[in-house]
């Protein structure tokens, strides 16, 4: 009788066990199931576009969501100790995941298939690279790019710090901040409609419809086509990202002459400094870190730049820069072993950076 | 303060930074100009006649209902004449893009707070080093990720879905945002954290009710600076939507426009503006945010 009971007992049990487990699974089974239908008729279907777009951002953003609350689901049944262990991964698992397929681990894949052919099945060890350091048009990217790295960091940092300092003394601050910090705005390809209008060129006697031409002849210039001038052309593109850029600086300029103290610049003028020794000898030197972080982004930018370039002259009259050549290597050779190891050259550009950025954050002790 | 602002040279100052600020304003209001003129008299007149010779000004709002219509339209011009051209179904990749922004800006701050949370209040072996992961990750060039990704997405059959192109949004957002966010994070106070932990609510609760809410801030500078990298981008987009007409986005479309209409001005002009118009109503009305967060420190891959 007794043994009967422990025997039902024990059936009961593994029934409401096994009744767990299949819970446990069923759940994220169909949730996954659910995930899947909808981005397969996201994919397929032929809903109006409205209706799309709402189904889709509900989907995107509330499916993530929902994997969060279910993974934190799956942890909580677990026993305390693992509960205990598991928990941070499920915190910052899904970032790492995330990171490592879309930028550490390709940064290894694509070092591994720049030493391979273009359609990446045969070994050729070295030769892209030696194709990217031999190769004519290869060689006038790099020209042109280091024209973008001194001519657009220097611009865009100077033109923002003297506009700073200039606001910082003007009853227009504000205003004339916002119209500068403006085009940030807008995308590469936007300003890049705008400043095509700007240089657009009409043959001489027609009436110009191009605002630089419009000047140009107005004081008795010939009209020129501006992005067919080599190497010139090359400058006139960077000033698109000059004029995007600056409010960045700017901005950042401004907030670190604001701090500035006030006693400094007393003492400079009790001195007897002009107003512009004082910027040379005081605000400058003052603010000289800040002038190389906002430097160092500028130039991280102008060594990638890829937009400016395609949306203007798509890379002809020699304005090709590194990243546009390895665009074209992707997609209109299809050569994605020259196309990894045009990206392989950019990273190694940018290591310099990288090591400076973790040496800063090995210094500040913040992290315990 | 005042002898601070010392106001010296205020003619030459305030001369200086007007001629500036119309070096920096002059190239975009002579779009927006012309982006309401007449498509017979942009070709052929400056926009800025609009000003000198008033009377031939010719207004007209005919260059958007084109550029945004999906259909063929007839257009009837100031003279009475009538024209039937195709449209360029910007509407369609307005939507696209928004499709692609929201969730390309959510995602990513959302799985970025998650680890920020894990990495500033959490303890577990690694933590030092993947933390070193994300800093080095802050200035990668995405270009060194297209090819492997290409790849995986072919396989995965995912090139030209939003969902393909949200994920690289996140992978390409995420060194950023998680090192925003810890720094906002991990400033929060201690006693907060651990004061809810021992009124027995879990960490995961913490993260919801107190985190979140307590982050705004730190939030809505992100979600601007995505927002405004999401919607402006153009290589992403033509790597990993390619040439889908369906899912095509606005920056892809006005690529296309100046690719087949260079030298149709009036219709770039509008398209132009409509790229323009909801990032820069984001940028005005948010400034004080994105100012915050540019402050912060930002580099990005």
């Amino acid at each position: 009788m007794t043994q009967e009971r422990t025997e039902d007992r024990l059936l009961q049990k593994a029934l409401v066990g096994v009744g767990r487990l299949f819970f446990t699974l069923f759940v994220p089974v169909t949730a996954f199931f659910i995930f899947f239908k909808i981005f397969i008729f996201l994919r397929d279907g032929n809903a109006p576009q409205l209706v799309m777009t709402l189904i889709a951002i509900v989907w995107g953003v509330g499916g993530v969501a929902a994997l969060y609350f279910l993974g934190y689901w799956l942890i909580s049944k677990l026993s305390g100790k693992w509960n205990k262990s598991l928990l941070p991964y499920l915190f910052v698992g899904p970032a790492l995941v995330i990171l490592a397929w879309y930028l550490f681990i390709p940064t290894l894949r694509s070092l591994y298939l720049s030493f391979f052919n273009d359609t990446s099945m045969e070994f050729v060890g070295l030769a892209n690279f030696l194709y990217c350091f031999t190769d004519e048009d290869m060689l006038i990217s790099y020209r042109n790019n280091l024209i973008w790295l001194i001519v657009g960091t220097s611009f865009a940092s100077g033109f923002g710090l003297l506009i700073a300092i200039l606001a910082d003394r003007s009853k227009f601050e504000k205003i004339s901040k916002i119209l500068i910090f403006l085009p940030m705005a807008i995308s590469f390809v936007g300003a890049g409609v705008i400043w095509r209008f700007v240089y657009e060129y009409k043959p001489a006697g027609e009436d110009q419809i191009g605002l630089l031409n419009a000047i140009y002849t107005a004081f008795g210039g010939t009209p020129q086509a501006w992005l067919m001038i080599q190497p010139w052309n090359t400058v006139f593109l960077v000033f698109i990202m000059v004029w995007m850029w600056t409010g960045y600086a700017m901005v950042i300029y401004s907030a670190a002459i604001k701090g500035v103290p006030v006693s400094l610049i007393e003492a400079g003028r009790v001195d007897g400094a002009g107003e512009i020794r004082i910027i040379a000898a005081i605000t400058i030197p003052y603010i000289k870190g800040t002038i190389i972080a906002v430097s160092t982004t500028i130039l991280i930018i102008t060594l990638k730049i890829f937009d400016i370039v395609y949306t203007m002259t798509g890379g002809l009259f020699d304005t090709d820069v590194v990243a546009s050549m390895q665009y074209k290597q992707m997609f209109a050779q299809h050569d994605f072993g020259m196309g990894s190891a045009i990206a392989v050259l950019l990273f190694i550009a940018i290591i310099p950076v990288m090591y400076l950025n973790l040496r800063q954050f090995g210094q500040q002790e913040g992290f315990k | 303060m005042k002898k601070r602002k010392q106001r010296v040279n205020s003619f030459m100052v305030n001369g200086l930074l007007l001629f500036l600020c119309l070096v920096w304003t002059v190239p975009t209001f002579g779009l927006l100009m012309t982006s309401f003129r007449d498509r017979d008299v942009v070709s052929k007149t400056g926009w800025w006649t609009v000003f000198t010779r008033p009377d031939q000004a010719e207004l007209t709002l005919d260059n958007y209902e084109q550029v945004l219509s999906g259909k063929t339209i007839t257009l009837v011009d100031s003279k009475g004449n009538q024209q039937t051209v195709k449209g360029d179904n910007l509407t369609r990749a307005f939507l696209n893009s928004l499709t692609v922004s929201i969730p390309a800006v959510v995602i990513p701050i959302l799985i970025a707070s998650f680890a920020a949370y894990g990495f500033a209040w959490m303890d577990f072996p690694g933590r030092k080093v993947f933390f070193i992961l994300v800093v080095a990750l802050l200035v990668v060039p995405l270009q060194i990720s297209l090819i492997p990704l290409l790849r995986d997405y072919g396989r995965l059959e995912l090139t030209g879905t939003f969902l393909a192109i949200w994920l690289a949004h996140t992978g390409f957002g995420l060194p950023l945002s998680v090192y925003l966010m810890y720094n906002y994070i991990s400033q929060l106070p201690r006693s907060i954290i651990e004061s809810a932990i021992i009124d027995g609510c879990s960490h995961f609760g913490v993260f919801w009710k107190l985190i979140l809410p307590l982050s705004v801030p730190a939030i809505a500078s992100l979600a601007i600076f995505q927002f405004l990298w999401v919607w402006n981008d153009l290589l992403v987009a033509l790597v990993f939507i390619g040439s889908k007409p369906g899912v095509e986005v606005l920056t892809q479309r006005l690529l296309y426009l100046i690719g087949s209409r260079g030298q149709d001005w009036h219709l770039l002009c509008a398209g132009a503006f409509i790229s323009m118009a909801l990032p820069l109503m984001v940028f005005i009305s948010l400034q004080r945010y994105f100012v915050r967060g540019l402050l912060a420190g930002s580099v990005k891959g």
